[in-house]
């Protein structure tokens, strides 16, 4: 009896410490929820007020109209969408053949793939930026969405980790039907793999979605801008107007939200495969 | 062709997207990168050979340079705070509880907020007028003190990122979850026969079986925190009086502000060494603890 009421206690103090945590760490974003619905004069009170007056619904319409939004979202979609047609395309070939394919020099090329995970972008940034700016590609959207075409090494081992759960069985008996690699991998192992290809797929959008140092870099013409770096000439433009900017940033958030609950399998499992292996 | 070289072949065209990519956009460019730290290029003329010119006016510079090193030094201070969060929210997120999926779920969401999101977020909750950090400083000013403004004051403009970055934690956490998950039951049921408490267990078992996991984070977060800069290019731009100059951010000015290659691939290297250099380190130091405590159990 006295084991039990213990055990409640235990399970009553574990929910009070997780909760009030757990509220800690959602106080900046409801603050952010808060401020987006705003009136202007309600902005810097003596108090902290959580819940305004008037709830500012107009903030939202407003914040989109005071920068192109819907061309800065066209733009952001059509860099993740490439991005993420490239990524599944390229890194689909090399995990297959890091995973189920016997190969001279193999294990090389996979120690070398392995250690590129580690080098900071900076290393490599300016020639990659003076080839691109050769190509003449600046200001246009190439050089966020051709470098995607030639795999990335943390998808590539993230896959290659899924790839080797798979039954060999099945890889077995599709040889001796006479299947080739290209066969197996398109009509065995990509059906198979649903859930991984989703894993790739959630996490490229994710990168391409909010990455703000590449196309703060490449694109000049203001009319090209992602949402990152639209955000932050709205923060130039707008300083003062945070009701507006949480509104905008609230905006730029909630897809990235919305996407994370609807697949957190998908990124859980993701992280799982990869983080484990150390 | 023999089935062996056949093979071979087969292997090497699978990769070939990747194998190009890792020419291309890593292999080459860390050459070039080489190539011109030893030059004077400011992209209009072309590269002029200088010798170890670049290198030697940056570590001759204890403005801007040596500032901006030493506060990613500073900040360095992550990296330890981040893996004692971590791996204590962890340890809280896999005890047995309903509702669990939830909590996991709101501790995750800060880190999916974009950078520029988190930094506009943080620079108007940190805000002295009327953040959530004004009660804090009222309080500090009616006890007799000066109240905190965060990101204009060079003394504490680190720390607002530094708060700003452990809020974020959610990423760190959910890998030291997913390890504590893979460590077998098995071994806390022995333990629990013999009678060991719950810190011994989380001592003896659980930190030596994700030492691994802990040693793969640190290097990580020592290499990351060289590469920090969204943050801070829009929140502070390296202000006040420098004091959020990190090494990413000095790096990029030098490259896309100043229009000095030379120097900004100097600095790429030197961080390129850095990295070998800690990467290096940190596994010899710790290659022995972490498998000598595993061997231990």
């Amino acid at each position: 009896m006295q084991g039990k009421r213990w055990l409640w206690a235990r399970i009553c103090a574990a929910h009070l410490v997780l909760g009030l945590l757990a509220l800690l760490f959602m106080l900046p974003i409801l603050w952010m929820a808060s401020t987006s619905l705003k009136p202007d004069q309600e902005l810097f009170t003596e108090r902290i007020v959580w819940i305004p007056s008037h709830i500012a619904w107009e903030n939202y319409p407003k914040a989109l109209s005071a920068f192109p939004f819907w061309l800065y979202l066209r733009n952001t979609l059509l860099i993740a969408g490439f991005t993420v047609v490239g990524t599944l395309l390229s890194c689909l070939p090399p995990a297959y053949a890091f995973a189920r394919m016997r190969w001279r020099g193999r294990n090389f090329w996979f120690w070398v793939m392995l250690s590129t995970l580690m080098l900071p972008p900076q290393v490599t940034l300016l020639p990659i930026f003076l080839l691109f700016r050769w190509l003449g590609w600046v200001d246009t959207f190439l050089p966020l969405i051709v470098p995607a075409f030639f795999g990335n090494a943390f998808l590539i081992f993230m896959l290659r980790q899924f790839f080797l759960t798979l039954p060999q069985e099945l890889i077995d008996a599709a040889y001796l039907d006479g299947c080739t690699d290209w066969t197996i991998l398109w009509r065995i192992v990509v059906p198979l793999s649903k859930p991984a290809l989703a894993t790739v797929a959630l996490f490229s959008f994710v990168w391409a979605w909010t990455d703000f140092m590449s196309p703060l870099i490449y694109l000049n013409d203001a009319s090209k801008f992602t949402l990152a770096v639209g955000l932050q000439y709205f923060l130039g433009r707008h300083g003062e107007q945070w009701n507006l900017l949480m509104a905008a940033a609230m905006v730029v958030t909630a897809p990235l939200v919305l996407v994370f609950l609807i697949a957190q399998r998908a990124f859980i499992r993701g992280i799982a495969l990869t983080g484990l292996k150390g | 062709m023999s089935r062996e070289a056949q093979r071979t072949l087969w292997g090497y065209l699978f990769v070939f997207p990747w194998l190009l990519g890792f020419m291309l956009f890593t292999f080459y460019p860390i050459l070039a990168t080489l190539y011109l730290s030893f030059c004077d290029y400011r992209v209009l003329s072309p590269p002029r050979w200088v010798g170890l010119d670049n290198y030697r006016s940056l570590l001759a510079d204890p403005d801007y340079f040596w500032r901006s090193m030493v506060n990613t030094l500073f900040i360095m201070i992550e990296v330890p705070l981040s893996v004692v969060l971590g791996i204590g929210l962890a340890l809280l997120l896999n005890l047995r509880l309903r509702g669990q999926a939830l909590y996991r779920t709101l501790f995750y969401l800060p880190s999916m907020v974009p950078a520029v999101a988190t930094a506009f977020l943080w620079l108007w909750v940190l805000n002295p007028q009327n953040g959530l950090a004004s009660p804090l400083n009222s309080a500090l000013v009616r006890i007799g003190l000066e109240p905190i403004n965060w990101f204009t004051d060079p003394a504490t403009a680190k720390w607002g990122f530094i708060v700003m970055d452990l809020w974020a934690i959610g990423g760190v956490m959910i890998i030291y979850l997913a390890a504590l998950q893979g460590v077998p039951a098995h071994l806390y049921e022995a333990a629990l026969l013999d009678g060991a408490k719950a810190w011994q267990l989380i001592r003896h078992i659980t930190l030596p079986q994700i030492s691994p996991v802990i040693l793969y984070m640190v290097i990580i977060g020592v290499i990351g925190t060289f590469q920090y800069f969204t943050q801070t290019f829009i929140a502070t731009q390296g202000g006040p009086e420098n004091s959020t100059l990190f090494y990413a951010l000095y790096l990029f000015q030098n490259a896309f502000q100043f229009f000095r290659m030379g120097h900004a691939c100097a600095m790429a290297w030197i961080l390129f060494l850095i990295t070998l250099l800690a990467t290096w380190l940190i596994w010899r130091v710790s290659l022995r603890r972490v498998f000598y405590e595993t061997a231990d159990i």
